[in-house]
């Protein structure tokens, strides 16, 4: 690797999707004056956030209520989400989306010019903001866009962030290797802003694009900051087959239906209320049926498929999305990503023909562990967006919470970061820098020193995204943890005989994926001893061995913090405000 | 990553795929993989097998494989195109080339340099100039739906890059503003909220590229998302041609959108 420099600004954010963006430009309207240096490895456009479909949760109707929506994301949550930081959230989520209505968002309209809505999973009533069925993509390039007026901000583009510089106790920097010349870069800041998203990529069936390696979660987790709540992983019950693509949940909000392979709406089986027919005007019933939770109509599947009454195919067993009694019109206006992504990836038509489904590793509700400011137990630290626990998602995340998430809390870790900076001014350049060289010498003897290693990194990859599906998926046990656990420490000593076979020096994607499997394997061992110590079932953890939700020992957060040997696991009190823990009902009013 | 469980046959298939090395190799070269053919794979799929089981030295962009992320275009026999919408089974059992975009700097194997659009899209200010300026606490800018369908598909624009590798002109001429930053002005310049259009349309007709453009629409014909950036160039042609006139006739006029 090259020869570098140490470059200085106010705040460092690390990611460049909805998260980073939205912090970045509250930066630049905060103070004009401040320095910001966006790190990405990959263009900001490119990021996840472009993926997301269905839309976004804030109130604006009349008919709707801040209660409401309070309470539709903490009993999706089964009592799991911070109910203080989720009474900030959805306060300030209308003036959040908009903001960025005001910054040109193409959100689809009712037909006197006012936002429309669409009804969402486990919602009492309908607001959900969406841009047809492109809504991240739509949010993304509206805040990538509207972050070019900001001259303060120097995007990295293509800088690939591979550790936090911690000095005195406060993180002031990261180091990053840009890829089109292979130089690795101390990045300093008073004060470093993670927003890398997600870490799907665990899994081999996934709805995340090949960027979500959990980046930021690691570089925390190995700084000595703990991971919250690791074990709560969402599928989402409708991906295709094969390759794990999104089909969007406002398939159903807009009347979709599920039916099993005999053609039964088999979610009237596992609590989720009765149906109506699809041509009743009250069709589709809010949380119920093909509206319930996410978490309830993934387990829904499980259960099925045990029964026998799913469908056999060359990627798995699946069921049937059916939305073709919403006719061609509807699906055109309303979900044309989702005839686009029908046709080009299964070749069928869902105008006319049904659409194989089942549930795919979607979405992180754990990850490092904030305060509703976004600040982590490390001074100088702040997350927001995915690669952070606020939380607000607790055991399951509401639908189209999420992008409202990153934009509240973007804004809001932003606004603490630029506190943090003012207060804190000096930066330990030297010493920084010099951590810098000693991460540069680490990289050079690790992957491209001759070691004889055997191992190759999509092997290991496999072997990790097997065990995580087999151990840790939708129902865990026991057994099948202490196997994935075993298994995760493995590889992880296994990596250090990865020997890379491209040693250059140019946009070498090799030692980036090979960063990247590192990254996960750390993720994964979080997650994996983290749902073996949670011995109950609530939200999306759900353990055969333990069935029933515990409040009395498990209404708490998991920390997870990276020691030498197996992570060790302490907990948090959940915060319970207004909203006691009660049963999840759905379906039935 | 395709799953690889589902093999229909032995069958192969043939890549040949533009190799450049700055570091290693002065000139690039044409590399052929064997890879099994599976008729559900895409082009991107082919490249990922590559990479994770002939060659790791492979270097190729690609994250969402679901066509809206616009990182793995590219050129295939030929045309651009978004490599995971580019199935194999369009031409088995023909040997498929795989080269890096045209017009562009190649940064290393199928990686090009981007930078210049980066720049055009700063140029032609991508991003709502507010007609009037409002607080948060008045709530929304009302927009019809037919107001959002004057520049919706041009909005739909993911930067794949794939229009300006299609762009005659854009080869003659790098400093044409291209087809996806104009439409992308075009997008907000059509928006009932901006005010922007007089300070884009200098931008945009700052190169002569522009009126070389002719009605060919390569860029329309490859663009994955139906953004039609031809008809985008056309509309701005006629809208300065008319603010042209409108200053030479009445040059006391305000200028108006």
């Amino acid at each position: 690797m090259g020869s570098y420099q140490t470059d200085e600004y106010d705040i460092v954010i690390v990611g460049g999707g909805g998260a980073g963006l939205r912090a970045a430009i509250a930066i630049g309207e905060e103070n004009p004056n401040l320095s910001i240096g966006v790190v990405s490895k990959i263009y900001p456009m490119r990021s996840h956030t472009v993926s997301a479909e269905g839309g976004a949760a804030a109130v604006i109707k009349p008919n709707d209520s801040i209660d409401d929506h309070i309470y539709d994301t903490i009993s999706g949550a089964d009592w799991m989400a911070d109910q203080d930081a989720v009474e900030l959230f959805v306060n300030e989520a209308p003036n959040e989306m908009i903001q960025l209505e005001h910054w040109g968002c193409p959100w689809s309209r009712e037909p006197d010019g006012t936002v429309a809505v669409r009804p969402f999973g486990g919602m009492k009533t309908e607001r959900t903001w969406f841009a047809a069925d492109k809504t991240g993509f739509h949010m993304l390039h509206t805040l990538f866009q509207t972050a070019l007026k900001f001259k303060n901000v120097t995007r990295y583009d293509e800088w690939f962030a591979t550790k936090l510089l911690v000095h005195d106790g406060r993180c002031q920097g990261v180091a990053a290797i840009e890829l089109r010349t292979g130089q690795l870069r101390a990045i300093a800041g008073r004060a470093v802003i993670l927003s890398t998203g997600g870490a799907g990529r665990i899994f081999p069936f996934t709805t995340n694009a090949a960027v979500k390696s959990g980046d930021g979660m690691a570089m925390a987790y190995r700084a000595g900051v703990p991971l919250k709540d690791m074990e709560f992983v969402q599928y989402h019950p409708t991906g295709l087959p094969g390759t794990g693509i999104l089909i969007t949940e406002a398939s159903r909000g807009e009347g979709g239906i599920l039916v099993n392979k005999e053609g039964y709406r088999y979610l009237q089986d596992y609590d989720l209320g009765q149906p109506i027919d699809v041509t009743d005007p009250k069709h589709p019933q809010k949380r119920t049926m093909e509206l319930g939770p996410r978490d309830r109509l993934s387990q829904a599947f499980i259960k099925e498929r045990e029964q026998g009454r799913t469908i056999d195919g060359p990627y798995g067993d699946f069921v049937h999305l059916d939305v073709r009694h919403l006719g061609q019109k509807k699906i055109d206006k309303k979900i044309p990503f989702v005839r686009e992504l029908c046709r080009n990836y299964v070749g069928i038509d869902p105008v006319h023909e049904l659409i194989p489904v089942r549930p795919v590793v979607h979405y992180m509700m754990g990850g490092v562990h904030t305060n509703t400011d976004g600040a982590t137990p490390l001074p100088g630290l702040f997350a927001a967006g995915e690669c952070a626990c606020v939380s607000i998602n607790g055991a399951n995340r509401l639908g189209s919470n999420s992008l409202t998430e990153l934009l509240v809390f973007g804004a809001r870790a932003a606004r603490a970061a630029v506190q943090f900076a003012q207060k804190n001014d000096s930066i330990a350049l030297e010493e920084i820098h010099a951590q810098a060289e000693v991460e540069q010498q680490r990289i050079r003897e690790q992957f491209f020193q001759p070691s004889g290693g055997k191992e190759t990194l999509a092997g290991l990859r496999t072997e990790m995204t097997n065990t995580m599906e087999l151990g840790a998926g939708i129902y865990r046990s026991e057994d099948s943890l202490r196997k994935t656990c075993e298994t995760i420490r493995n590889l992880k000593a296994r990596f250090a005989h990865v020997e890379l076979t491209d040693h250059s020096l140019t946009f070498n994607t090799e030692l980036t994926t090979a960063l990247e499997l590192e990254y996960m394997l750390d993720v994964a061992e979080a997650l994996a001893f983290s749902a073996l110590a949670r011995t109950e079932s609530r939200g999306s953890h759900q353990r055969a061995d333990y069935p029933t939700r515990d409040d009395e020992r498990f209404l708490k957060h998991s920390l997870a913090y990276q020691t030498d040997g197996e992570p060790r696991i302490e907990y948090l009190d959940v915060a319970i405000t207004r909203w006691p823990p009660g049963e999840r009902v759905y379906g039935s009013k | 990553m395709a799953a690889s469980d589902t093999t229909t046959s032995d069958a192969t298939i043939a890549l040949d795929v533009f190799r450049y090395r700055p570091e290693q190799e002065d000139e690039p070269e044409m590399q052929r993989y064997e890879v099994p053919y599976q008729k559900d794979w895409v082009v991107l799929d082919a490249l990922n097998y590559i990479k994770d089981e002939i060659d790791g030295t492979l270097s190729f962009r690609w994250s969402c494989r679901m066509g809206v992320c616009g990182s793995c275009g590219m050129m295939v026999n030929g045309e651009p195109i978004l490599t995971c919408a580019a199935f194999l089974r369009n031409y088995y059992p023909n040997p498929i080339r795989v080269e890096p975009l045209n017009y562009f700097p190649v940064i290393r194997d199928l990686v090009i340099n981007m930078e210049d659009f980066l720049q055009k899209l700063d140029d032609v200010k991508a991003w709502l100039v507010p007609k009037e300026e409002k607080p948060v606490s008045e709530g929304e800018y009302l927009q019809t739906p037919a107001q959002l369908a004057q520049y919706k598909q041009f909005s739909m624009c993911i930067n794949c890059m794939l229009c300006y590798a299609a762009c005659p002109i854009y080869g003659q001429h790098p400093n044409f503003i291209g087809p996806a930053a104009i439409a992308l002005a075009q997008r907000y310049n059509n928006d009932s909220r901006d005010d922007g259009n007089a300070e884009r349309e200098e931008v945009i007709f700052s190169h002569e590229g522009i009126w070389e453009c002719t009605l060919v629409g390569e860029c329309t014909q490859v663009c994955p998302k139906n953004v039609d950036p031809a008809g985008a160039i056309q509309q701005a042609k006629v809208s300065h041609t008319t603010d042209f006139l409108k200053s030479v006739l009445m040059p006391w006029g305000k200028r108006q959108k």
